[in-house]
């Protein structure tokens, strides 16, 4: 009983980890370029609930001061994932110019091929 | 329950081969993640991700898509390395997690340390109602200035990287605009 009582008040981590772990899984075994940046971004948003989850108090509610209202959710992580959310869209940005730019040079943004072509010069 | 969908729409992330399927399950994917953070009480970071992560960035994907190709060729790849290392890495974060306070509990560390100064000061000292925005603009507000110098660096680098491209074929579609601060 108790052990149940753990892995539900533990299940947020749980699903929170798997996000990371199929995240990183994404990034290591796909060869194809704009999926591993895809992944890298479900591996960054795991990250944010990873953040947001210990901040929230159950019965609390938003962050934003008002008379009606005593418990409020912690608002110091907030402020640190909005700043990871938008640096994480900028980091996305600048590698999926890069995939440009591999797609002009090498004609594809498949891993393997790249490597092949390296591989002829 | 939301959070198990999301993990239902990243194995179907994993397993998608067509690209521009994937793109569109990430935006659902986001979309879920902005619903899960209002539950948890972050309505700023799910405005923010609603706008960023299902808007900008499936925006921006479309645009490498159709500046690249649209279907991944490779299968399966055989090697066992990439699974066998991502669960012995799950297992360890998850034997750490084991640490963390329950669910939702008032009194865990991370609820006593500046936190309670800010819920009680932030209207006498920045007369905002909106604790995240006092934090962010006011209290931090270096961090944010940080984080603005990140996004016109990366802005720079995609402007620098694109004008190579289209010099070259006149293609370019993709944009580094940076979205709100």
């Amino acid at each position: 009983m108790q052990a149940v009582q753990g892995f539900l008040d533990h299940y947020n981590y749980v699903v929170t980890i798997f996000l990371m772990v199929a995240g990183l899984y994404i990034v290591i075994a796909r060869g194809n370029m704009v999926k591993k940046l895809i992944g890298l971004s479900i591996f960054q948003t795991s990250v944010y609930l990873l953040y947001i989850e210990p901040g929230k108090i159950l019965g609390g509610t938003a962050p934003i001061i008002d008379p009606a209202f005593t418990v409020y959710s912690n608002p110091l992580p907030h402020v640190l994932i909005l700043t990871a959310i938008v640096v994480g869209v900028a980091t996305l940005a600048l590698g999926l110019a890069l995939v440009v730019r591999i797609h002009e040079a090498y004609g594809t943004i498949e891993e393997d091929e790249i490597f092949e072509k390296d591989g002829d010069t | 329950m939301l959070l198990t969908l999301l993990a239902v729409v990243t194995l179907a992330i994993i397993g998608q081969r067509n690209l521009f399927g994937v793109v569109i399950l990430s935006g659902v994917y986001s979309f879920l993640m902005a619903s899960v953070l209002i539950v948890l009480d972050a309505v700023d970071v799910a405005m923010t991700e609603a706008s960023v992560g299902a808007g900008i960035s499936t925006i921006v994907l479309l645009a490498t898509l159709h500046l690249t190709r649209t279907i991944e060729v490779r299968p399966w790849r055989r090697s066992w390395a990439p699974l066998v290392l991502a669960l012995v890495t799950g297992l360890a974060i998850a034997w750490g997690s084991l640490a963390l306070p329950p669910f939702g509990t008032p009194d865990a560390v991370i609820h006593r340390h500046v936190v309670p100064r800010y819920l009680a000061d932030t209207v006498k000292d920045t007369h905002v109602p909106n604790v995240v925005t006092s934090v962010l603009a006011d209290y931090r507000g270096y961090d944010t200035l940080g984080e603005t110098t990140v996004i016109f660096t990366a802005g720079i680098g995609v402007m620098l990287l694109l004008r190579g491209a289209r010099r070259r074929d006149g293609g370019g579609g993709d944009d580094g605009a940076g979205p709100r601060a």
